[in-house]
């Protein structure tokens, strides 16, 4: 009933071609950005901003990053966390190193210096797919965290490999509660996810899908693969390089390289199968769904079966769910929850008369 | 209007390809003319879609050479054929499956899209000119092979037929000088054969382009073309005008063989 758009006519290509053509999904969006934008970071309590929602927005930005080079290219990656390593280390030391480095610049460096690692190890992607790249990134994983232990240049010679974030400082403010964080870390992540909408709608995205979806094809009509190919292993590693640097700046301070391990890849990776391969919106949901899932067992359980099975018990717990869904998602709805919203949209417009 | 048939854009000279032991081709010479519908024939496994793959560069012969509007071709890459205005469709179809239609054809018009992936990031202004410029450029392809109803379609969901005219639209997207056809009417039923040939007489009598086109049904073939070449185990055994070709001994053995 309130989902239609009778009446609502596209004049030009330039409406056709809106990110929300709908007007119904615009005023939504324009809602959720209110909330979370403002009313969010007036009422949440500390709690929620830096243990859920803080969280929830970087990790959205690194299942952006894979879902660029995985849901869009097709290049399958295990090297997501590792390429946040960087991005995270990179941004201590440009901030470290150069004086008066100002912090936006310096994600933006982060994020660069991301890429350029991304695209070294994007090049076997251009001899090998699938399974096997997915094993090659796999080597980037292990390289990286080794190389980042190994060196203690890039964690400024600490003895335990931890570095400990600066002052986030933007023209002389200083980002110091958790309000302030979020509300950065959000600008940053709704930003960078416009950005990314914007790529995958026009003919660079096409590029990444043509590639995916038949590379021969997309040979014949002209893309360059080698092009095609490394330019979504840089975006891709740009965006997990940013999530990096967010996570040590604005999330948890203290980063150390074997907290960017292959199961924070493998984390993210479950993000964009759960919320939606080749989807920018499945990025939010994935992530949000796999921040908020053990937070909710852990409430949940103890309240069904009492304080009878042990804190062990429930993580466990968490791990079989988590594994369930996976299985579950693959057979049922590969497309993740996505898919299922745009399932549910088309259902609403029939709604209440299906005929 | 008439067509004039031109001056010969793709000349073929004594072309070779093997596959480790395997010959596909062996010394085929043929050529094409600006404007003409040229059709290559012969039984499974003759040559005939390798033979495309060497004009456009999928493949890269052994032996021979490739005249190209005159002047000779380098070994060159799929996406320096498309560049020079060479298009193809496939034998089994060849779409984006995850995208669109309206995406599908708008690929094929990547190589005129000069923004580069900074700008489309940041979306308005130049990139957004040019996507709806382009996008003008489709709607008139949409529209000339009749696809409007299902420009928003995933390709996947489509039935065979149609994903044969979007993968025509696709080629045709991209203004070629030259289509190359790979069976565009294999598994069609009458009426869709009738659509398809209709539209490949349009694009050769509007659009002035050349096609070279691989085709099964003999009626189609000897109806459209105004040249055949006809190959059997990949060598050439008949090159000319329909009727010529038609009554060409070596032909006619090799497809209904002989009498012992």
């Amino acid at each position: 009933m309130l989902y239609r758009e009778a009446g609502q006519f596209k004049a030009s290509y330039a409406e056709d071609s809106q990110i929300f053509p709908i007007r119904q999904d615009k005023i939504g969006f324009w809602v959720l950005m209110l909330v979370f934008g403002v009313a969010v970071p007036l009422l949440a309590n500390q709690y929620w901003l830096k243990a859920i929602l803080i969280p929830v927005l970087i990790f959205s930005l690194a299942a952006i990053g894979l879902n660029i080079l995985t849901g869009y290219a097709g290049q399958l990656s295990l090297g997501s966390a590792a390429f946040m390593a960087v991005g995270a280390f990179a941004a201590y030391n440009f901030i470290l190193r150069i004086e008066g480095m100002p912090f936006l610049v310096a994600l933006v460096l982060a994020g660069g210096t991301a890429a350029l690692v991304g695209i070294l190890f994007g090049l076997p992607s251009l001899r090998i797919k699938g399974f096997y790249l997915a094993v090659a990134t796999l080597a980037a994983q292990f390289f990286i965290v080794w190389a980042l232990v190994k060196f203690p240049w890039f964690s400024n010679n600490s003895s335990s490999g931890v570095v400990t974030a600066q002052d986030v400082t933007i023209l002389g403010y200083t980002f110091a509660t958790p309000e302030a964080k979020y509300i950065l870390t959000f600008l940053i992540v709704a930003f960078m996810a416009l950005l990314a909408k914007n790529m995958v709608r026009s003919s660079t995205g096409r590029a990444w899908m043509a590639v995916r979806d038949m590379d021969v094809a997309a040979q014949v009509i002209g893309f360059r693969l080698m092009r095609t190919k490394l330019l979504a292993f840089a975006v891709s590693s740009f965006y997990c390089g940013v999530a990096g640097a967010l996570y040590a700046y604005t999330y948890i301070g203290t980063v150390e390289p074997e907290g960017f391990n292959l199961d924070l890849s493998f984390k993210i990776l479950f993000m964009i199968i759960i919320g939606g391969v080749g989807s920018i919106m499945g990025s939010f949901l994935g992530a949000a769904f796999i921040v908020l899932l053990p937070i909710f067992l852990d409430n949940v359980i103890p309240m069904i079966f009492g304080d009878a099975l042990g804190a062990g018990f429930v993580s466990n717990f968490q791990l079989i769910v988590f594994g369930g869904l996976i299985i579950f998602f693959l057979i049922v709805e590969p497309h993740g929850l996505a898919r299922l919203w745009q399932i549910a949209k088309e259902k609403l417009r029939l709604w209440p008369f299906p005929h | 209007m008439a067509r004039q048939i031109g001056d010969v854009i793709v000349d073929l000279q004594n072309i070779s390809l093997r596959f480790g032991g395997v010959k596909a081709l062996t010394d085929i010479s043929f050529n094409v003319r600006e404007h003409e519908i040229r059709s290559i024939i012969g039984p499974n496994g003759a040559g005939k879609s390798s033979m495309l793959n060497v004009i456009n560069g999928v493949y890269h012969p052994q032996e021979g050479q490739i005249f190209f509007k005159g002047a000779l071709r380098k070994k060159m890459e799929p996406h320096e054929a498309a560049e020079q205005g060479i298009a193809r469709t496939f034998q089994n179809i060849a779409l984006f499956k995850g995208m669109t239609v309206l995406d599908n054809i708008m690929t094929g018009r990547n190589l005129k899209m000069k923004c580069n992936f900074l700008q489309h990031a940041l979306y308005w202004g130049a990139a957004q000119k040019e996507e709806i410029a382009h996008r003008i450029k489709v709607e008139e392809v949409i529209e000339f092979l009749e696809i409007q109803d299902i420009r928003k379609t995933p390709v996947g969901r489509l039935p065979y037929g149609l994903q044969k005219r979007v993968e025509l639209a696709r080629a045709l997207a991209a203004e070629p000088h030259i289509l190359l056809l790979d069976e565009p009417m294999a598994g069609m039923n009458v009426e869709e054969k009738q659509d398809m040939c209709r539209f490949i007489l349009d694009v050769n009598d509007q659009f002035g382009t050349t096609i070279v086109l691989i085709e099964h049904d003999m009626g189609v073939v000897m109806d459209i073309s105004d040249r055949v070449v006809v190959l059997d185990y990949g060598k050439k055994i008949g090159d000319g005008e329909p009727d010529e070709v038609k009554n060409n001994p070596e032909v006619i053995k090799a497809y209904l063989g002989t009498a012992h």
